[in-house]
């Protein structure tokens, strides 16, 4: 079931594709504010400077833990593109976060235990709805493994569209964009100061946004699940998903995290349910 | 040309200004002027930033602040003084209460003068900086000790 081509290509290509939506989505923002905005390549230059960067650490244990981080976010990716099992995909996905958490708290510093908190909150309000996500996955196809339900023949969308959007809800959290990015943000200013990332500088720093680019490509590739009947049509609609990404975290403001934690939950069982049990009822699996 | 002047991160710090050259700094990264065209990003966090721009006389209660927020900028970094208050003190030269510009705090790389400084002239400021920020690179992988004896001092200020 494990394909070697899929974790190879997803190893080496997943960062210059999420490098380069990680540029677009800067240029796209600035031209929505009415600026001209960087270079496409600018992420990859700014990397390229933190790793330029003296290394300055908090300890030596957030080091560890930031490459912890990288390596079970790569371990996640990689998973999830060879075709294994969707469950184990999103626990080690957790535990990817998991590491970056434990990293912000290694350091003496209350920005970055604030940040870090933040972002138990937020792994706690996305967790249900992918749960659910591969359960309603399962529901549908009959299988866990990414392969199988990847080859299933008829648009998975059409089967949830609940779950979908729910997906799309939980989607802004990952993608730490407004009004959800409370525990750290792309934007310039926070109220506490960059939450999670505060105390990791230069070269580790580095490390965590190669991670943020692996992210956006795995959670994507999870978008594109739901339309794998068709390449074109998931590829298209995975670049529409991210375009209305993009629309929401430049028209909205960010949000506390009791409406997060509320919102992302209620959402999550509504939609997860309402959609399961029409499925039943329809008679559709 | 490295990185480093492609992706200049600045932290900003109002040492005592009036807020004039504060709102001059900031018109910078609106859609007038965009700096985010060359890469520069306002991070509001000292330890993701590489020029440091200060504005203001600095006084009693914020010279420790100056000194610390310098001390936790990794190198190589660079300082930019923006206003005549942050350059010479300016009219506030003589108070009592203020140190009289930021160079009597920490080592400044670039005056930037003006009452407000205007956004070009602080453009220009921190274009010359990069400038500075790429020799101290350089000074720094050539293992030059010029940049290493002020981390240290101020690690003993603390």
């Amino acid at each position: 079931m494990i394909s070697l081509i899929g974790i190879a290509v997803f190893i080496l290509l997943a960062p210059v594709i999420g490098g380069l939506i990680a540029g677009v989505d800067r240029r796209i923002s600035a031209r929505m504010q009415g600026r001209v905005g960087p270079p496409v390549l600018q992420p990859f230059y700014d990397v390229g400077k933190l790793f330029e960067k003296e290394i300055t650490v908090a300890n030596e244990t957030q080091r560890f833990y930031a490459f912890s981080y990288f390596v079970f976010m790569i371990f996640t990716g990689a998973l999830f593109f060879s075709g294994g099992n969707i469950l184990l995909v999103i626990f080690a996905l957790t535990l990817a976060q998991i590491f970056l958490v434990l990293g912000a708290y290694s350091a003496y510093s209350p920005y970055s235990h604030v940040g870090a908190e933040r972002e138990l909150i937020q792994i706690m309000a996305y967790e249900p709805m992918v749960i659910l996500t591969a359960v309603g996955f399962y529901v549908v196809t009959k299988s866990f493994d990414v392969a199988t339900i990847a080859l299933f023949d008829q648009p998975l969308v059409l089967f949830l569209p609940g779950i979908f959007a729910g997906f799309i809800y939980i989607l802004t959290i990952k993608l730490r964009k407004s009004p959800f990015d409370i525990s750290t943000s792309h934007h310039a200013h926070q109220e506490i100061v960059k939450g999670v990332t505060t105390e990791f500088s230069g070269p580790t720093l580095g490390i965590i946004e190669v991670t943020h680019w692996y992210e956006t490509v795995f959670l994507l590739g999870f978008v594109y699940l739901f339309f794998a009947f068709s390449p074109i049509i998931g590829i298209i609609a995975v670049i529409l998903v991210y375009l209305l990404e993009l629309v929401i975290d430049n028209a909205s403001a960010r949000v506390k995290w009791q409406f997060v934690m509320k919102s992302s939950w209620a959402i999550a069982a509504i939609v997860s349910v309402v959609n399961l049990a029409a499925l039943y009822y329809l008679r559709m699996v | 040309m490295s990185y480093l002047s492609r992706s200049p991160w600045i932290l900003h710090y109002d040492a005592t200004s009036c807020n004039g050259c504060d709102i001059e700094v900031l018109a910078c990264l609106t859609p007038m002027y965009d700096v985010e065209r060359f890469g520069i990003i306002n991070t509001g966090n000292p330890k993701h930033a590489d020029i440091f721009l200060l504005t203001g006389s600095v006084n009693e209660q914020n010279r420790e602040v100056v000194r610390n927020l310098y001390d936790q900028m990794p190198n190589p970094k660079v300082v930019v003084a923006i206003g005549i208050c942050a350059t010479s003190g300016g009219v506030f030269r003589e108070c009592y209460n203020v140190a009289g510009g930021i160079d009597k705090i920490i080592p400044v790389d670039v005056y930037v003068p003006g009452c407000a400084a205007r956004p070009e002239s602080i453009i220009d400021g921190i274009v010359m900086a990069l400038g500075i920020l790429e020799r101290k690179r350089t000074e720094m992988i050539s293992g030059d000790k010029g940049v290493q004896p002020e981390l240290q001092q101020g690690g003993k200020a603390q």
